[in-house]
């Protein structure tokens, strides 16, 4: 079976949107229809903090898809999944400042919001992983790719302390049971570990069942042309 | 040929889907998105207010089947504050041994066998022995008393609940004079319970009280709730009730009562003793390591309000005299 690069690509920019609007619809559907549970800003909390996760790990993997592949597209979309990724955090937040501080009181809420902080550690490090994204989302444009040059590679590496500082968010606001987060810190072990130059030799080596072309040069590399 | 004819409920209300229950919630919750949305679009003059009384806050009860109870006296105890409505107070709690979701012991809870049941009482007291659920139960007449119960993950609920002053199940077991504390023990059955397999917690689930705390007035042995018997969820046949304590010293599905001469074990303060106190009274001053106690989100309200030091039980004060309560938490 041969499927052009441009088609793949078209296929799962649809995949992508698809996966990407149908938690949102899904939440919005059990709003209006009363299906939140007993607890409904817990559940829209919990359920758009497991998303924001969710896409931020996926846009880690798309690299390591691309290499693993040969894929065009997983590139072409990384920027999409990641901007996801971060609307999802975006909406997690919101769902915390109106409800949890309460946004009625502005000023209680701001006072709040500066106690957890400090206090909480879950929320300075949920609360840092928002800020180290802030301006990755900002330059995610082309023309911000063009100024900023070689810096704006070395600038979203920032997504990889974000994504240890959200896994860590995760894992110290659970109660007892921590095997999903786990999961998750698993999950971006792996996409962390598969960074380091020797463990990206080891497809190379043989170990990629699924690459179905050559090596690509630097497959971080955000300029890499996709292949005809 | 053994015919078995249905019974009156063929269906335990832990084995009816969740579908139903938020039928009922549709208007309320409804109500709930358009406030959202309000809020969203910066015209919230009114989403304020709380959410107006479920007319079908008791509906859930009687859709449950369970056995109704009478009650020999009504009484409310937590301020004339709006009661939840029974979905909310069977749908979302926290029972480890039938998983760690707060809807997990709503759905998976049916295999719990709330009869035949015994409750075997041992250690420092006169009266040890076997008792039959039904034994221990019968001689004391059934009262309803309204308590908040605010759990330590800073949610809270408000609950008609059914039940008997622990003090008078204490003095018929007779505890002798080295007795200083009364432990209870939940089941941890992994037939009725196939999840205690994870072991999650160090199972049984243990909890205990001072005895002094155990004789108090507002300590409760419960039975029921929203006027008929326990749903398995929130631990049928018997739990213990301490309104003024964080909820997880409320132990369900008691199987054991133990008077000893030195405090117990108790599953979460074994488990994490910075973060979980024996005595674990409710104390919007001192907090979790993790999260503030300051506040809670009651079910069935969208934000957060204060919490109250004792849960607003101030009349148990007198049982920690002279102590420091941060240091004691």
């Amino acid at each position: 079976m041969t499927i052009s690069p441009v088609a793949r690509l078209r296929l799962a920019r649809a995949l992508i949107w698809l996966l990407a609007l149908a938690p949102l619809a899904m939440l919005v559907e059990r709003l209006l229809n009363g299906r939140l549970g007993a607890n409904p800003i817990e559940f829209l909390e919990h359920a758009l903090g497991d998303w924001s996760l969710r896409f931020l790990l996926l846009s880690l993997a798309m690299t390591p898809l691309r290499s693993l592949t040969g894929w065009v597209w997983p590139l072409k979309l990384r920027r999409t999944v990641g901007l996801w990724a971060f609307a999802y955090i975006c909406l997690h937040f919101s769902v915390y400042i109106v409800f949890d501080l309460n946004i009625l009181a502005p000023a209680q809420a701001l006072a709040k919001l500066g106690e957890d902080l400090v206090k909480r550690l879950y929320i300075t490090v949920g609360f840092t992983a928002w800020l180290f994204l802030l301006p990755l989302a900002i330059t995610s444009t082309d023309g911000w790719q063009r100024r900023l040059k070689r810096r704006w590679k070395m600038l979203h590496r920032l997504v990889y302390p974000a994504a240890i500082l959200g896994v860590l968010h995760y894992v110290w606001l659970v109660k007892k049971d921590l095997s999903e987060p786990l999961l998750y810190a698993a999950i971006l072990a792996v996409l962390l570990v598969w960074r380091l130059p020797w463990a990206r030799a080891w497809p190379r080596m043989g170990g990629g069942i699924l690459r179905a072309r050559s090596p690509a040069a630097d497959p971080r590399d955000p300029s890499l042309k996709p292949r005809a | 040929m053994l015919i078995r004819v249905a019974p009156e409920f063929p269906i335990a209300s832990s084995e009816i889907t969740p579908e139903r229950v938020f039928q009922d919630r549709r208007h309320f919750l409804a109500k709930m998105g358009l406030a959202t949305a309000g809020l969203a679009l910066s015209a919230c003059s009114d989403a304020k207010e709380a959410p107006q009384a479920e007319p079908a806050a008791a509906d859930g009860a009687a859709k449950s089947g369970l056995a109704t109870l009478e009650v020999s006296k009504k009484t409310e105890m937590a301020g004339g504050e709006k009661v939840c409505s029974y979905d909310d107070i069977t749908q979302y709690n926290n029972y480890y041994e039938f998983g760690t979701g707060k809807s997990d012991p709503a759905s998976y809870s049916g295999t719990l066998k709330p009869r035949p049941w015994s409750v075997t009482v041992e250690g420092e007291c006169d009266a040890p022995g076997v008792l039959g659920i039904d034994d221990l139960i019968k001689p004391h007449a059934l009262e309803e008393r309204i308590y908040r119960m605010r759990c330590v993950e800073a949610w809270s609920v408000v609950v008609p609940w059914i039940g008997f002053p622990l003090a008078d199940l204490i003095k018929r077991l007779k505890p002798n004079s080295k007795a200083k504390y009364v432990q209870f023990f939940t089941l941890a059955d992994p037939v009725q319970m196939p999840m205690i397999k994870r072991r999650v917690l160090d199972y049984p689930y243990r909890e205990a009280l001072r005895i002094d705390e155990a004789m108090h007035p507002l300590a409760f042995m419960v039975v029921g709730l929203y006027g008929r018997v326990l749903p398995n969820q929130n631990g049928a046949p018997l739990r213990l009730i301490t309104p003024w304590k964080y909820g997880f010293k409320g132990v369900k599905s008691i199987v054991k009562i133990r008077f000893t001469e030195t405090q117990p074990e108790t599953t979460w303060n074994q488990l994490g003793a910075d973060e979980y106190g024996f005595y674990a009274n409710v104390n919007p001053a001192v907090d979790h390591p993790r999260w503030s106690q300051a506040s809670e989100r009651r079910l069935g309200e969208l934000f957060r309000r204060s919490t109250l030091p004792f849960n607003g039980y101030p009349e148990v004060a007198s049982l920690y005299a002279g102590m420091d309560l941060r240091k004691n938490y």
